[in-house]
């Protein structure tokens, strides 16, 4: 993959030891190559990101198509190194490299109407295997979205690289969502297009099982998902096969920076 | 049906080539020793410990859907592997042992308030454990010591347990995963046509005037 030029950013979590190269891109959730987590490093060479456009549309003054090198040429990439905590109980530690979400919100000028922002993945069953089954296991294209302001955080990034390169097809090439105190499903991959709406999006898992995974994501130990705790997590690659759960922190330990957008909200009820 | 196990060998179906029965059960280790080999040697991936675990258990259920195809095949295919069976069935047994054996030590670390609430608050573990506690009584039964003191039809009605280990397996390994993947489902899907099969044959049976199942 290409090199990147990019800034280290204060916003870091540099105490902590990094996932291997190897496993960062061995080991995905990318349903589109396959439901096993060494199916997207087989099979995600298929899809072609390049050419790219991201489409940004809806509730904004200015709306367009986003050349992807346009966007890498014209933001300041960042490192933004990121515990990400998987929803079934599994976290890395991955060097990111992108830009504030919000740089590209700021771009595209949302109206006061705008109140939440949809993402939409690559819909090509062509390219990913995993979109031509007769029995998807998700409903195509998959669909993310956040709140205006969870999504104007700093900490909310959109990748296009990682250990100092471009993103590896697996892992979401070429431009991600990532959003590190939730959980990973909510960084959604190969995006093609950003919608500013004014009503609540919805989600590929709250629409596959809603009473299992909701809209916020949040990562929170003391809210469990239904058929399993959410209490601890093992740390890939540390350990082998001896690997101790480490326990999980509320907002995967970002509670400090976005705690206060949740203020006053039951994370129960809006789990 | 079960009660036959040790009696009429070859009196069904073909005589297929006889190999001694401890062939059936290094064979059968191959796949824990291979696994054990390649997670101390750090070979099973970003995820050992998953890997692991979640292979174990899959070869349990494997060992489990083959003893349950051993009467169908008997019946529809006239092939008579029952001399074998009980090695099969031991070697279910085996695998759930492992199988729980790295989930309470590798995945959970001894942590038995963890592994207690995993029991009560999780159906898949529920099920799991409760599936482990019905093979049990079938392993240690599985020797002709227990069938001569139980007797045939005692012997034969306690490994009838063998169809809920089945269908608690192959619940235990739906529920665990996200979305309706495939593979637990053709999982499902064989157990649920093994069983099936059975309780049909046994609706046709009773249908059909007296002469009843040996």
């Amino acid at each position: 993959a290409a090199p990147l030029t990019f800034e280290k950013s204060p916003l870091s979590a540099t105490d902590e030891k990094l996932t291997s190269l190897e496993d960062v891109t061995h080991y995905n959730n990318y349903y589109e190559f396959g439901v096993d987590k060494t199916a997207p490093a087989a099979h995600a060479h298929t899809l072609k990101t390049s050419p790219w456009t991201v489409k940004v549309d809806g509730l904004v003054a200015k709306p367009g198509e986003f050349a992807i090198d346009d966007l890498v040429k014209t933001s300041t990439l960042e490192e933004r190194i990121y515990r990400m905590r998987c929803v079934e109980g599994w976290s890395m530690v991955i060097p990111w490299i992108g830009f504030p979400l919000a740089d590209l919100i700021k771009r595209v000028e949302p109206q006061g109407s705008a109140k939440y922002v949809a993402f939409e993945t690559v819909y090509r069953p062509p390219e990913m295997v995993g979109q031509q089954s007769a029995f998807p296991v998700l409903d195509w294209p998959y669909v993310e979205g956040l709140r205006l302001d969870e999504a104007m955080h700093p900490l909310a990034i959109l990748a296009v690289g990682l250990y100092g390169e471009a993103l590896p097809n697996q892992n979401g090439a070429p431009i991600r969502l990532v959003v590190p105190w939730k959980y990973g499903f909510k960084g959604i991959k190969s995006i093609t297009r950003i919608s500013f709406v004014e009503k609540q999006p919805e989600t590929s898992w709250s629409r596959q099982a809603p009473d299992e995974y909701g809209f916020y994501a949040n990562v929170n130990p003391n809210v469990d998902h239904p058929r399993w705790s959410q209490k601890t997590e093992r740390r890939i690659g540390e350990g082998g096969l001896f690997v101790k759960r480490r326990p999980t922190l509320p907002f995967n330990g970002y509670a400090d920076q976005v705690a206060q957008l949740y203020s006053g909200m039951d994370l129960r009820k809006f789990y | 049906m079960a009660g036959q196990a040790t009696a009429q060998r070859g009196k069904h179906g073909f005589a297929m080539p006889r190999v001694p029965k401890i062939l059936i059960y290094i064979v059968g280790f191959v796949p824990a020793v291979v696994l054990f080999y390649l997670g101390v040697n750090d070979q099973l991936g970003a995820d050992p410990m998953r890997y692991l675990e979640q292979s174990l258990g899959l070869w349990a259920l494997r060992f489990l859907i083959a003893t349950l195809a051993i009467t169908p095949l008997r019946q529809i295919l006239n092939i008579n592997l029952l001399r074998y069976r009980r090695a099969i069935g031991l070697l279910c047994f085996y695998y759930a042992a492992l199988h729980l054996l790295t989930y309470v030590v590798l995945d959970q670390g001894f942590d038995f308030e963890a592994i207690w609430t995993d029991i009560v608050k999780r159906p898949y573990i529920t099920i799991g454990m409760a599936t482990f506690i019905v093979l049990t009584p079938l392993a240690v039964t599985s020797n002709n010591a227990a069938i001569r003191r139980l007797g045939g039809q005692v012997w034969a009605r306690i490994h009838r347990l063998v169809y809920i280990a089945a269908i608690g397996a192959a619940l235990h390994f739906l529920l665990v995963v996200k979305s309706w993947p495939p593979e637990p489902m053709v999982y499902a899907a064989i157990v649920a046509s093994l069983l099936g099969y059975r309780f049909v044959r046994s609706l046709v049976k009773r249908s059909m005037p007296k002469r009843r199942a040996a």
